[in-house]
């Protein structure tokens, strides 16, 4: 099955309720408040965020009243069009020259860090790279083991230190591991962790100077990792995690339920950060790179 | 920040001179900003919908109360309505006649079941029972492991297996070993699935049919968005559920999830997780639900959570210390530490009402730090006369905290102004420190 079919068809049960009710508002009807209501009652629905959805809907409303819609059809296309313009392009998450490239992994407790690790690792593994897994969760019960299991599945080196160590200690000595062994990826996990714990938050910017001390310029990717069922406090998040230590993408994980994540179009618009990838099963083949057109066409489709 | 819904309708209603009736044209700008409210706050839209009328038809024309503006009595009304559609106080799980009594943990992937079920259990060892935990996430990797390994940081039993593959069959086995081992509380810490995947809701269905549980509980994330509403509903309809457990609320979620799941499923919500250690585990209390969704601060929390760090004995202590006007740099130092030990500085002071209205607020954390740092350079001589401190003195303490003299100077002119004012509480009788109230 190719890829687009993939993506569609993990995202049918994302969309399937947003479509049907689009569609009905679409067929055959004329423009009036109801609908535009109703709309705007679809992107809430999404989880989009009261302020993207006043700003969505405010220029809709105003190119209707400018005459520049006038039926249904070419509502939704200037609805997809606003929508897609605010994700921009696609932005995968593709390792620079430097080697080795390292990736950081961070977010809330309970988003998927690990899952999505092992699949990345899985994915550039099967491009042909050598991947190193660095078990940086040194405080959950068994979130050391949990990354073993799937460096294991996706043929990555892996370090890690004992249960309750440094975290920091754990990426220095596995960036070391990876110069030595001439490694492409190294990737960090890291302990979940609540944006507003400033004790951990401090941690994490600690992991990151570590991290740059043993390599210039690394990591070459922070990694927020968001839950699509996670409501407006993923903007939270993103902003608490970017001011403490910058993200470069965000891990959107659990589209494969009802959620539709609609936050990343927030996420974008207030601080600019690009969903790279989408998580959409817990199989080491359920990661997809995030492509806004299909993301929006798959939605709205 | 978000100007919170407090300022919003009181500026709405500013215009209002006086008291008398609340007119629906007033009373349609103040639900559209709560409304907004509870959208942010992540309530389901539809249950938002349902909410809204409510509130209309309870507050147009209704009288504003003596003791309140017209935006504080829409306030109250919205308020007390959420209360009650947030039920009541209710963290007892229901114990079976014949033990073991069995509960199951259910809900989505991540949203905290494993980490609950072993708080859960430690609870129960408290108050003198012996629980068991049962290993029933056969999906995830070296999730047995995980709650063996809590298992053994509370000293509670945790059944597993490695070779039994269906959860089914080892759940069922889990309540025999129960048996002879003369466990009475039975938690079954399931795999987190999807609320849409047929054959994983069947086979939590299958486990139920098999085990009857006493109690099914429903484990939800408190940062859960719109979604919430399918989750309850999917896990309420197919598995059937008792009642409820919201996690992660020592986040800065406002926790609408919390009513859109009660919306839906009518089933009791029981306990808030509030940290990832074992004892974070708290009865749930609707008002204080009530007033984070509305973001309207947290009274409560805040002097519990106040009174957590400050007990009774050292509040004692600290009061005679004032008393014989005895209060030292050192004592300064301490009272810092504990202020500290709350939690984020931004956090503790947006849990006071009121204090919200005070725009634009910079609590600098540096600050504190810079001031405790001046304090460890000081010499035990100099923490408890601070009048010895020269300039040399002055000096040598900004060199060593790395701060500068006028650092110093300024952080001993707050010390002895804080002495000031300490001695005012001295000379008043009958007025009691506030315990709470670090300095």
């Amino acid at each position: 099955m190719g890829f687009f079919e993939r993506l569609k068809e993990g995202l049918t049960k994302t969309r399937k309720g947003l479509i049907e009710k689009v569609e009905s508002l679409f067929t055959g009807r004329k423009i009036d408040e109801k609908s535009l209501e109703e709309l705007e009652e679809i992107l809430i629905s999404a989880d989009v965020g009261m302020k993207a959805v006043e700003e969505i809907m405010g220029s809709l409303r105003e190119k209707t009243k400018k005459g520049e819609v006038n039926d249904a059809t070419s509502l939704k296309e200037v609805l997809k069009k606003e929508m897609v313009s605010i994700l921009n392009h696609p932005h995968p998450l593709v390792p620079s020259e430097n080697r080795p490239f390292v990736i950081l992994a961070v977010g809330v407790n309970g988003v998927g860090k690990t899952t999505t690790i092992g699949k990345i690792a899985s994915r550039f593994h099967s491009k042909g790279l050598t991947v190193l897994l660095a078990a940086g969760d040194t405080f959950r019960a068994a979130g050391i083991e949990q990354l073993e299991i799937w460096a294991k599945r996706a043929n990555a080196d892996f370090v890690k230190h004992q249960s309750g160590s440094d975290p920091a200690a754990v990426a220095f000595d596995a960036i070391a591991a990876a110069k030595h062994r001439g490694i492409d990826v190294v990737i960090i996990d890291t302990a979940g962790r609540l944006h507003t714990k400033t004790p951990l938050m401090e941690e994490i910017k600690k992991m990151k100077r570590v991290i740059e001390k043993a390599i210039p310029g690394a990591p070459h990717e922070i990694l927020l990792v968001v839950d699509a069922t996670t409501g407006q406090n993923a903007l939270r998040q993103a902003e608490m995690f970017n001011n403490a230590i910058g993200v470069s993408g965000i891990a959107l994980t659990k589209l494969d339920g009802t959620a539709k994540g609609g936050i990343v179009f927030a996420i974008k618009k207030e601080l600019g950060i690009p969903v790279r990838l989408i998580g959409i099963g817990e199989g080491l083949e359920d990661l997809r790179d995030f492509n806004p057109e299909e993301f929006v066409e798959a939605l709205f489709s | 920040m978000f100007e919170t819904l407090t300022n919003k309708l009181e500026s709405i209603f500013k215009r209002l001179k006086g008291k008398g009736l609340l007119k629906e044209e007033d009373v349609e700008i103040a639900l559209k900003e709560i409304r907004l409210a509870l959208l942010e706050a992540d309530v389901n839209f539809k249950v938002v919908k349902d909410f809204i009328q409510r509130i209309k038809e309870k507050s147009v024309g209704k009288e504003v109360l003596e003791s309140l503006t017209p935006g504080q009595q829409v306030i109250k009304i919205v308020n007390d309505e959420l209360c009650e559609l947030l039920g009541k106080t209710n963290s007892k799980i229901q114990l079976s006649p014949n033990p073991p009594t069995v509960i199951m943990m259910v809900g989505l992937h991540g949203s905290g079941k494993t980490t609950t079920a072993a708080k859960l259990a430690r609870n129960f060892k408290k108050e003198g029972r012996r629980p068991m935990l049962v290993a029933a996430d056969l999906q995830r990797p070296a999730a047995i492991d995980q709650l063996v390994t809590l298992g053994s940081q509370i000293d509670v039993p945790v059944f597993f297996s490695k070779d039994v593959k269906n959860p089914v069959v080892l759940c069922e086995e889990s309540i025999r070993k129960s048996r002879v081992d003369a466990r009475d509380i039975v938690i079954l810490d399931t795999a987190g699935r999807l609320h849409i995947d047929d054959s994983l809701m069947n086979e939590l269905k299958n486990i139920k049919e098999k085990v009857s549980p006493k109690e099914v509980i429903l484990v939800a994330d408190a940062m859960t968005g719109q979604d919430a509403v399918n989750i309850a509903k999917n896990f309420d309809e197919r598995v059937g559920i008792d009642g409820i457990i919201l996690t992660k609320m020592d986040g800065d979620a406002r926790g609408g999830a919390a009513l859109s799941i009660r919306a839906v499923t009518g089933k009791p919500i029981k306990f808030i997780g509030i940290g990832e250690k074992l004892n974070m585990l708290e009865p749930f209390y609707p008002e204080r639900i009530a007033s984070r969704i509305l973001g309207m601060g947290d009274v409560l929390s805040f002097i519990e959570k106040a009174q957590r760090s400050f007990d009774e004995k050292e509040a004692e202590k600290l009061q005679k210390k004032i008393i014989d006007e005895s209060f030292t740099f050192e004592d300064l130092k301490e009272q810092l530490k504990k202020l500290r030990n709350m939690g984020p500085l931004e956090n503790i002071l947006n849990m006071i009402p009121g204090f919200n209205k005070i725009k634009n607020i910079e609590v600098d954390e540096k600050e504190l730090v810079k001031v405790e740092a001046i304090i460890n350079s000081m010499t035990k001589k100099e923490r408890k006369n601070h009048t010895i401190i020269d300039g040399s003195r002055r000096r040598r303490i900004a060199m060593g905290s790395g701060t500068t003299v006028a650092d110093v100077n300024r952080v001993i002119k707050q010390y002895v102004d804080i002495k000031r004012m300490l001695k005012m509480f001295k000379g008043k009788k009958g007025i009691k420190l506030p315990k709470f109230f670090p300095f």
